[in-house]
């Protein structure tokens, strides 16, 4: 009975503006408090993130990734799972990437790694989800906790092959060899013409978390797979009934959400780094619940929550930078504040916001 | 027998964002009295009792508790005014046990053994003061809808409530449980307690209520002395119009047999047998009617032919397409591909996805159809278009595809379910409790369109606990006990002889 009461653009935008504006105003009361002023603090972050283009160029660098973690979450939730493995996958996804460009990076052009670095990134992020999915499906184990236990298998193992087995030759570092420019991403104001990112690593994996979004839109709400995905998220046994297969949707869903977190791998990788190295993931999977729940797993929400922590991460570099108070620690709490208001307590303001478009919506109907 | 009022609403308004569910509700109940409140789905009968056990705010009016002013902000303030809710729709926990599920809430202090121990005693004298029976340690949700609902009624007593509600507490009980149920309503009465029945079964408010209260349209239409009323009456309050009770049918012109069950075993997830070797046919042109106290394998019998639940052994022949239900691989899609189409006993739980539009759930088990989209995409018109094509036919409201399913009262939920059942033309279907929590008005719609299915050369298999239904729709009445079909009988078999059948009183003289 509580839900259908609001109307969609208000489920959708206004509770988490509402929710990201609380947790502003508190962030506010604690740079208050350490003794610097709020709204300086937050034309800082602002301008860090969005008013120079170098600082755009981080912002959708940044957003990119959370994208892709974003929608991984978001593609499992319609189906009620909670992959919470977006890190361990991201991780492995790397593999992926690693393998097509250091195999072919000194032959073809970029374009032509392309595809197979997006091919291997989603691969082996899919392999990655896919232990726990069968284990989920048909042994009942639970996804978050197999998800989680993943992420450190993962870690542990990119050690070992990034140590013992890839590592350049005669080096110390964790790291393969760089990748040649048939290993590289072009960025994203080589191809757009008038803009200059500077440094800025953002590049062409921006347009494919976008595509990301539109495949992402199109399998949940335009395909059978999708409609089964979301009758099973919904109500299992009325899927059982409906002849969905629950093992499968499992399955297919899991596959799915780890192939999203896998692309991950092709931002940082190919795209900036070109050289595949320890703990490059560094906490994108797990923002990536965070993202998807403020985006309410849709993912135009989710392009927009992306952006959000994107301008956090960004802004708050420049922010640290600029205000010798504020330390990387208060950036972090600040995030965390975010993320507390619009994923923990997603639903704070939801009964006021409901009784207030009740009072709004006065005329009235009869009941059905 | 004094004219104390237990309860005193004045002027209730509880409004859901543009539908005002109640307005301006006057009522009084007498202390120690059983008063009846009848109304069609979505008159506002559920949502006057959620408000009176705190589950919802009014948004304005007033309520007297023992001639107390008392505001009620939650269910917690409710009990320890001592009101005591059974709920339409079971409020368990399905994974405890029958004494976890009693005692939630009412735990008694820090260490659960204690206040299990105690439960327990206290549970098995209930059990022996009303005859309800339930294991104490089994799992709730492995137990039939029947003696889950026992479990709710339970869980009230076990409170010591003196105001009781029951919403709809009937719908699942057979004719003997039901009377067992009123029995139990009177001697609570008899004990100086207040009994609620929200029900819109006539027959129920006249067998059992003192005072009976019409709802109609989030109104309260009347208040009448049961004996100085008739179901005539109260029905006519209810709709607004007299309603034909019978169902017009003519004799049947069984044809071949379209639905054949050989063998059929069923074991549950406790280990328990629940269907034993049954056998039957359904022949085209027919409606067979199961008749039985809820949870003797009738449920476990439509699941399995469905292809839902996994059967020991047993062959369903659909249409000429034989099945072996044992084989490994069992897909309730391939078996609705022979021309089977199943209307589930509970539409919340299996046949619905509440949260959806009424247009995704009009497509639920047919989305592969190309009919809903070539390939691997949806064709959302063609798939409105066949939605509001059933909502025009079955006359469902309101009159858009676009409203969350969950915005349905329950009868108009029933149609959407039978809509797209009966509307894809199925050689057999397979129909569970069908007026369920469903009004007057639909109640007759849904019969009529079930009677002109058979008429329309179908084979038809109903399961209701509703012997009334049973008898007044089908052409062979099996009944099932433990099990087993005990017995087939004509549907103008006397009630007497098919109650004595459904206790399983001929196997027990067999024996």
């Amino acid at each position: 009975m509580t839900a259908g009461q609001m109307p969609r653009w208000a489920d959708y935008i206004l509770m988490p503006a509402i929710n990201v504006a609380a947790a502003f105003f508190v962030s506010g009361l604690v740079v208050l408090a350490i003794g610097e002023n709020p709204i300086d603090a937050v034309r800082i972050l602002v301008w860090g993130a969005f008013g120079w283009n170098e600082g755009i160029g981080f912002t959708l660098f940044y957003a990119t990734n959370f994208i892709f973690t974003g929608l991984a979450v978001a593609v499992a939730f319609h189906a009620s799972l909670f992959n919470i493995g977006g890190e361990g996958q991201a991780y492995i996804g790397g593999l992926g990437v690693a393998f097509a460009c250091l195999a072919l990076d000194r032959f073809v052009p970029w374009w032509v790694t392309l595809p197979f670095a997006v091919a291997g990134a989603a691969a082996f992020g899919a392999a990655w989800a896919y232990i726990p999915a069968v284990l989920q499906a048909k042994r009942g184990s639970h996804v978050v906790i197999t998800t989680i236990m993943f992420n450190f298998i993962a870690a542990s193992l990119m050690v070992y092959l990034l140590v013992n087995v890839m590592a350049k030759e005669g080096s110390m570092q964790p790291e393969t060899r760089t990748f040649e420019d048939g290993g590289r991403l072009p960025l994203l104001d080589t191809i757009l013409p008038g803009v200059d990112f500077g440094s800025a690593p953002a590049n062409l994996s921006f347009v494919l978390a976008l595509i990301a979004c539109v495949f992402t839109w199109v399998l949940i709400w335009r395909t059978k797979l999708g409609y089964e995905i979301r009758t099973f998220g919904a109500n299992q046994t009325a899927a059982v009934y409906a002849g969905i297969s629950p093992v499968r949707i499992t399955v297919i869903t899991m596959l799915i959400s780890g192939a999203m977190a896998g692309m991950m791998a092709v931002n940082e990788i190919m795209g900036s780094q070109h050289r595949l190295l320890i703990e490059f993931v560094s906490g994108y999977g797990f923002v990536g619940i965070a993202v998807a729940l403020m985006g309410r797993s849709h993912p135009l929400g989710i392009l927009f929550a992306a952006l959000l922590f994107g301008m956090l991460y960004q802004g708050g570099a420049e922010l640290a930078f600029e205000m010798p108070a504020i330390t990387r620690d208060m950036i972090v709490v600040i995030q965390a504040l975010v993320i507390l208001f619009a994923g923990a307590l997603e639903h704070m303001f939801r009964p006021a916001l409901i009784k207030l478009f009740g009072v709004l919506s006065a005329p009235a109907t009869r009941p059905a | 027998m004094s004219e104390q009022l237990a309860i005193e609403l004045e002027g209730i308004d509880k409004r859901f964002g543009a539908v005002q569910a109640n307005k301006d509700i006057n009522l009084k109940v007498k202390k120690g009295s059983i008063h009846g409140i009848v109304g069609e789905n979505g008159a506002g009968k559920s949502t006057l009792m959620s408000i009176l056990y705190g589950f919802y705010h009014a948004d304005g009016g007033e309520i007297r508790i023992d001639g107390k002013t008392v505001t009620i902000a939650s269910s917690q303030a409710a009990i320890a005014l001592g009101i005591g809710m059974v709920h339409q729709h079971f409020m368990l926990v399905e994974n405890f046990t029958v004494l976890e599920n009693v005692i939630l809430g009412a735990e008694g202090g820090a260490r659960l053994s204690k206040g299990i121990g105690r439960a327990r005693a206290e549970l098995k004298r209930l059990a022996a003061d009303y005859d309800l029976k339930v294991d104490p340690d089994a799992i709730t949700g492995d137990l039939p809808v029947g003696l889950q609902q026992r479990v709710e009624i339970l869980k009230a007593l076990f409170r010591g409530a003196d105001i009781l509600i029951l919403d709809e507490p009937t719908g699942v009980l057979t004719p003997p449980e039901a009377d067992h149920l009123f029995r139990i309503l009177r001697v609570l009465r008899d004990e100086g307690k207040t009994v609620l029945l929200i029900t819109h079964k006539l027959r129920e408010i006249m067998a059992v209520t003192d005072e009976v209260s019409v709802m109609r349209r989030g109104e309260m239409v009347a208040t009448r002395e049961t004996s100085k009323t008739s179901m005539g009456e109260l029905a006519e309050l209810m709709v607004g119009r007299r309603v034909l009770l019978d169902v017009e049918k003519t004799p049947a012109q069984p044809g071949a047999p379209f639905l054949s069950v050989e063998g059929l075993n069923v074991r549950d997830a406790r280990g328990v047998d629940v269907v034993k070797d049954v056998s039957f046919e359904v022949r085209a042109g027919e409606i067979v009617g199961i008749a039985g106290v809820s949870g003797n394998g009738q449920s476990e019998l439509l699941e399995a032919i469905a292809g839902i639940r996994p059967a020991r052994s047993g062959v369903v022949t659909i249409d000429g397409t034989r099945i072996d239900l044992a084989a490994a691989r069992r897909d309730p899609a391939e078996i609705r591909s022979y021309g089977l189409a199943h209307v589930p006993e509970d539409r919340h739980r299996m046949g619905l996805v509440t949260r959806f539009h009424e247009y995704e759930n009009a497509i639920l088990g047919y989305h592969r159809d190309p009919a809903c989209g070539r390939g691997a995409f949806l064709d959302l018109d063609a798939i409105r278009a066949t939605a509001r094509a059933g909502i025009e036919k079955y006359d469902i409201r309101p009159p858009d595809c676009a409203l969350k399913t969950a915005n349905f009262s329950g009868g108009n939920q029933q149609k959407i379910v039978l809509a797209r059942e009966i509307e894809r033309d199925p050689a057999v279907l397979l129909v569970g409790q069908p007026t369920r929590g469903v009004d007057i008005g639909a109640i007759e719609f849904i019969h009529k369109r079930l009677v002109a299915l058979r008429d329309a050369g179908k084979a038809v298999l109903l399961v209701s606990v509703e012997l009334d239904e049973v008898r007044a729709l089908a052409d062979r009445v099996l009944v099932m006990f433990d099990g087993r079909v005990v017995g087939e009988r004509a549907p103008e078999t006397a009630e007497s002889e098919l109650g004595l059948l459904m206790a399983g009183a001929t196997q027990e003289a067999a024996e």
